[in-house]
């Protein structure tokens, strides 16, 4: 008699990875046709790496235009990801049947302002780990007012939390460590990462991700993730199984493959050399266009034999100080938190003070006051922070915004990691340290 | 000129909008921006509201086509909106090549100009309109 195949568990895979040392890489990877899901979720899970699968939603289903969604798969046209809604809960299974289990968790990508419709497709189909957030896919991108965001979030952790199989342990990874994707300074990621967890937490979820994604500065990063940890671990109750995520680079990306592929690399130390339980690529297509499955594949393998070759996770240099980025993080969670007890107040609250405020967010919600800007050995920093309770950074720069200085600055990475002059530093540690960086960029403000 | 800029109804991008803007000030425009995922009926309200000299749409998320064509054919079907010049930018599907098939249907249903990533094709665009509007 054979036991039932045990229960995928996100959290629990993540961990278990982590206490053998091994990397969980996961790609962003969705196909409108069924067939084509399967293949990919069937190539991830056939990699040489440690990986869990992923299932992104097509845009349509994000905005919650289902019938736009439905009207796409009855023409054929090609969607930018997987239609969970659009689809049944049986044709789902199928695309799972025979691959999602203990040894390949999968998690569903979408992080729409309005996640009920997909919460409810991904539980009937038997998954039970997503991502997003009612700050974090609510106001940098889209257009649904923050408090009906936080209102539909809610209950779709109250229905992830409820609604999934029995014995099933549901995940929800918070998208807050990625904001506007780059050019947003790391205490504030971190900050919306950490609240983002605690509002799940508030509506029942025992297991969480915080992320946080790559920026300019691999010492900086690096800060950022410690403090990530270091507040989870002050904030979060005992109990409540957690990991962090690291994206890598989710701005501009380098257009040559190999300036791509050393970034990609660069990401997977950081996130072993800072304690990452898992790490979502990017593809050397990234620069041009939707990713195939075999790039994604690549991408997976690089990723995991970089942090292969990483060694152990270094020891913490501020471990005793703390930091910049934490003491700003721990500032910013603490005046929210200050608002009131209840986060599906306290965060509209506190963007309606600007308490919060993303930069280069065109949000109506986002007070739109604060502006990050990349100094010039590369860090990003405050040039303006409205209303938060930091402090901009002294040395900013007055000169007004102009288009040929955000542009700099959105290339910044990516012309790093593909000039010519970049080739020869492979080897070294990504520290900051021994960077050949190009001179003073640009995002004047 | 006063120039509306939007994103389409289901893409959620935003670099390409605060760029625009910026780039479009900096021609001595001046823009009015709807910002992201912008369905065709805001689209519609905006540029009755604004009464704008053109609309520039961006898109970037693949949806460009199918989204562009929405947009396009419900500013046609408001008969105040017909000469209204309306240029789309960015992507048009996944494939990460243009099809050329995909632009003359966006032509057919009006668009002015589709003009994938080149800045100054934009510019000379909005150059070629900005002439037609100073009286002979």
């Amino acid at each position: 008699m054979t036991a039932p195949a045990p229960a995928p568990d996100f959290g629990r895979f993540v961990a278990a990875s982590a206490a053998a040392g091994r990397l969980v890489v996961q790609p962003r990877m969705g196909f409108g046709d069924p067939g084509r899901m399967r293949a990919g979720l069937a190539r991830t899970r056939a990699a040489t790496a440690h990986t869990a699968g992923t299932l992104t939603v097509d845009s349509y289903t994000r905005v919650g235009d289902l019938a736009a969604a439905r009207a796409a798969v009855a023409e054929g046209s090609r969607l930018n990801g997987y239609p969970i809604a659009a689809h049944s809960p049986a044709t789902t299974r199928a695309v799972l049947d025979g691959l999602f289990d203990a040894d390949f968790p999968v998690q569903v990508r979408h992080g729409s302002a309005r996640p009920l419709a997909i919460v409810r497709a991904l539980t009937a189909a038997g998954l039970d780990a997503t991502e997003g957030g009612p700050v974090s896919y609510c106001l940098p991108y889209g257009r649904t007012p923050l408090r009906e965001s936080v209102t539909a979030w809610a209950r779709a952790c109250e229905l992830l939390a409820t609604g999934a199989r029995p014995g099933a342990v549901p995940h929800l990874e918070s998208f807050g460590g990625c904001l506007l994707g780059q050019l947003c300074p790391p205490g504030l990621l971190v900050a919306t990462s950490v609240l983002e967890c605690l509002f799940f937490m508030q509506f029942g979820l025992r297991s969480v991700s915080l992320s946080y994604a790559q920026q300019t500065d691999p010492a900086q990063d690096e800060e950022a993730l410690r403090a990530l940890h270091r507040l989870a671990a002050e904030f979060l109750p005992d109990g409540i199984d957690h990991h962090v995520v690291l994206y890598t680079y989710m701005g501009v990306y380098p257009r040559t493959e190999q300036g791509a592929t050393r970034l990609l690399e660069a990401s997977a130390r950081l996130a072993v050399r800072s304690g990452a339980g898992r790490l979502i690529v990017k593809t050397t297509a990234e620069a041009h266009r939707l990713p195939t499955v075999e790039e994604n594949v690549r991408a997976l393998e690089t990723a995991a034999a970089a942090a292969a070759l990483a060694g152990p996770p270094a020891p913490d240099p501020a471990a005793e100080g703390g930091g910049e980025v934490y003491e700003e993080a721990r500032t910013l969670v603490e005046t929210v938190l200050g608002l009131h007890p209840d986060l599906s107040r306290a965060l509209p609250a506190a963007f309606e003070r600007g308490l919060l405020d993303v930069p280069f967010c065109l949000h109506p919600d986002n007070a739109g006051r604060s502006l990050g800007f990349v100094d010039p050995g590369g860090r990003l920093r405050w040039a303006r922070t409205g209303a938060m309770p930091i402090r901009p950074d002294a040395a900013a720069d007055a000169a007004p915004l102009t288009s040929a200085g955000l542009l700099a600055a959105l290339h910044h990475v990516a012309d790093r990691y593909d000039s010519p002059r970049h080739r020869d530093r492979d080897s070294h540690r990504d520290s900051g340290e021994g960077h050949d960086r190009p001179q003073a960029t640009p995002l004047t403000v | 000129m006063k120039i509306l800029l939007s994103g389409t109804a289901s893409d959620s991008h935003t670099w390409n909008l605060v760029y625009l803007r910026l780039f479009l000030q900096e021609q001595g425009h001046q823009v009015v921006g709807l910002g992201p995922c912008a369905p065709a009926e805001l689209l519609l309200a905006g540029c009755l509201r604004h009464a704008p000299d053109a609309v520039v749409l961006s898109s970037v998320n693949g949806h460009g086509y199918r989204d562009g064509l929405a947009a396009v054919r419900r500013l046609r079907a408001e008969p105040a909106l017909a000469g209204l010049p309306v240029v789309l930018g960015g992507k048009l599907g996944v494939a990460g090549h243009r099809q050329e098939a995909d632009v003359a249907r966006l032509t057919e249903a009006g668009c002015d100009a589709v003009l994938g990533e080149d800045l100054d094709a934009l510019r000379e665009f909005l150059a070629a309109r900005a002439r037609k509007e100073v009286p002979a």
